[in-house]
């Protein structure tokens, strides 16, 4: 899509092209809706001020820095060159698009943070994992399971108006796993997610972490591909 | 007891196959014909893959890599691969391997097992503490650093190429420095360097737990790359944590060491290769049975001589 967006706009940009450069185009770290420390005692203020100002901040920086190297190598038609730069344009646009969903997917227990899920949404879960506990273990499950780096997610297949689980290696979003799949819930796996509060112990954080999921923000999204008929 | 030996047979029969007869490094077998024979007795053998300390105090190391990130990367991590190790091939085909054994079979040609990310990562924990010393860093020297100006262009050159290496494994993954001596892709893994010149030193990284060894490659040096390995003592910062393992904390002395392990084990190789190629032409001459010998272990061949 970025990609797109460049073209594109490489093709009407004039004069302007030198001295703009890709200012316009440049994805800024978006800001929190809560506090560093809001989400105590589930996660630290520490973590999530690295998290966010340190990791989210260079998957940024070198995403915008990559896209630079694309578009120059774009206006040079230097093929070699476009193709050398997939990998850090998917990883850091995966961990620009993955971290801006985690932020939303917290919230903190006085804003409604692990509030169970209503309405359709909810009604989806029970009928498809049998009860939220059910789904929750899954992705705890899963989520411990996953080696190395990466994500667990609660998704919607927007074509069959299905929710699944899936996890993703390192940064890869979780369209990379189906063209269909809409991402609702992501959690973090990363030890950086973690490490400081929970070392080596990845299922005490997951099991943790539910406590400050903004299940609202998943219903909203999820509201949005599967509008509720009554 | 019936699937007892089926296994067993199966392993042993496919251990040579998959060409791992032909590394010298390390037999794949603690003892080839003992453990055989063993797995058709009637007792359990019971896997125990040790949790291998560190040559040092885990404080050590400090102030470069403290006392704190050893106790859990040794004491949690690395401990916890080799418990799961343990419970995953304990009475399985694998149990009875040698650690670096296991690690072979269980990559599978990349199609891995389940016991492949435990194994690797007891096996590259070993590696690594061993790669590191009290009072390390600095420049190597003798053959090593022969070796690196001559493949690198420099000792600067080379720890450019590694600290490149390192921080660009995106996500988990390790950082190697490793003497190649193969040319192609080897019977266990899709060679990533396969044209590169033989018997030289390269820099390689590699994803989440896979190892050199696996493209049968001699491992000299390892960094750990994934996050826990500084995130106590760096946060997020792993270009430092790179820096500080290659200025204060490498011993080449051992990396040293294990060159000249390898430039033998390589030689030794190099003359099994060319008796099996000869045999192998003698074999020819009359024709019919040259497919047969190549594929037999080697104690059998042994056998047939005398
Ligand atoms: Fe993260
Ligand atoms: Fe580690």
């Amino acid at each position: 899509m970025a990609f797109r967006t460049l073209v594109t706009k490489k093709s009407v940009r004039s004069s302007f092209e030198q001295i703009r450069g890709l200012q316009t185009t440049a994805f800024a770290l978006p800001d929190l809706d809560y506090d560093y420390g809001a989400l105590e005692p589930a996660i630290s203020g520490e973590i999530m001020k690295l998290h966010h100002q340190k990791h989210h901040q260079a998957y940024v920086t070198n995403y915008n820095k990559a896209l630079e190297q694309l578009d120059a190598a774009v206006s040079k038609s230097d093929s070699t060159s476009i193709a050398k730069l997939h990998t850090a344009l998917k990883f850091n646009g995966g961990g620009h698009i993955n971290h801006s969903i985690f932020w939303k997917n917290l919230a903190p227990v006085t804003e409604g943070g692990g509030e169970p899920p209503k309405g359709s949404f909810g009604g989806a879960i029970d009928s498809q994992f049998g009860t939220l506990e059910a789904l929750v273990q899954k992705m705890n499950a899963e989520g411990a399971a996953l080696q190395g780096s990466g994500w667990v997610w609660l998704g919607l297949d927007k074509e069959l108006k299905r929710l699944v689980v899936e996890t993703t290696a390192n940064q890869d979003p979780l369209v990379s796993s189906g063209a269909n799949l809409v991402p609702l819930l992501g959690i973090d796996v990363w030890e950086h997610a973690y490490y400081l509060q929970y070392k080596n112990v990845r299922p005490d954080y997951l099991k943790n972490i539910w406590k400050v999921i903004n299940w609202k923000f998943a219903g909203e999204v999820y509201e949005k591909e599967c509008p509720s008929t009554g | 007891m019936a699937a007892t030996s089926t296994a067993s047979l199966l392993t042993c029969a496919f251990l040579p196959r998959q060409g791992f007869s032909e590394s010298t490094r390390s037999p794949v077998w603690k003892n080839k014909q003992k453990q055989c024979k063993r797995r058709y007795g009637p007792q359990v053998v019971t896997a125990k893959i040790e949790l291998k300390p560190p040559p040092y105090m885990l404080n050590a190391l400090e102030p470069h890599m403290s006392k704190e990130t050893l106790e859990y990367h040794w004491g949690k991590h690395h401990r916890g691969y080799v418990d799961n190790l343990n419970k995953q091939i304990v009475g399985t085909e694998l149990d009875g391997l040698t650690l670096e054994g296991v690690v072979l079979v269980s990559y599978n040609k990349g199609d891995i097992l389940p016991a492949f990310n435990n194994a690797a990562q007891t096996w590259n924990h070993e590696f690594f503490w061993e790669s590191m010393a009290p009072g390390g860093g600095g420049k190597p020297s003798g053959d090593l650093l022969k070796l690196i100006n001559r493949d690198f262009g420099s000792f600067e050159a080379f720890v450019e190429e590694f600290k490149l290496a390192a921080t660009s494994q995106f996500g988990s993954g390790w950082a190697w420095l490793a003497y190649k001596a193969n040319r192609l892709d080897v019977g266990n893994a899709v060679n990533p360097l396969p044209t590169e010149e033989d018997k030289k030193l390269v820099v390689v990284k590699s994803p989440n737990a896979v190892n050199p060894l696996v493209w049968d490659y001699f491992p000299l040096l390892t960094i750990d790359v994934w996050e826990h390995s500084y995130y106590i003592d760096f946060e997020n910062r792993r270009a430092e944590y790179i820096s500080t393992f290659l200025e204060k904390l490498v011993s080449w002395e051992t990396v040293s060491m294990r060159l000249e392990i390898a430039k033998s084990r390589s030689t030794e190789r190099d003359k099994e290769a060319e008796r099996k190629r000869r045999e192998e032409e003698e074999a020819n001459l009359p024709g019919g049975e040259a497919t047969e010998m190549y594929l037999e272990s080697e104690g059998e061949e042994s056998e047939a001589e005398t």
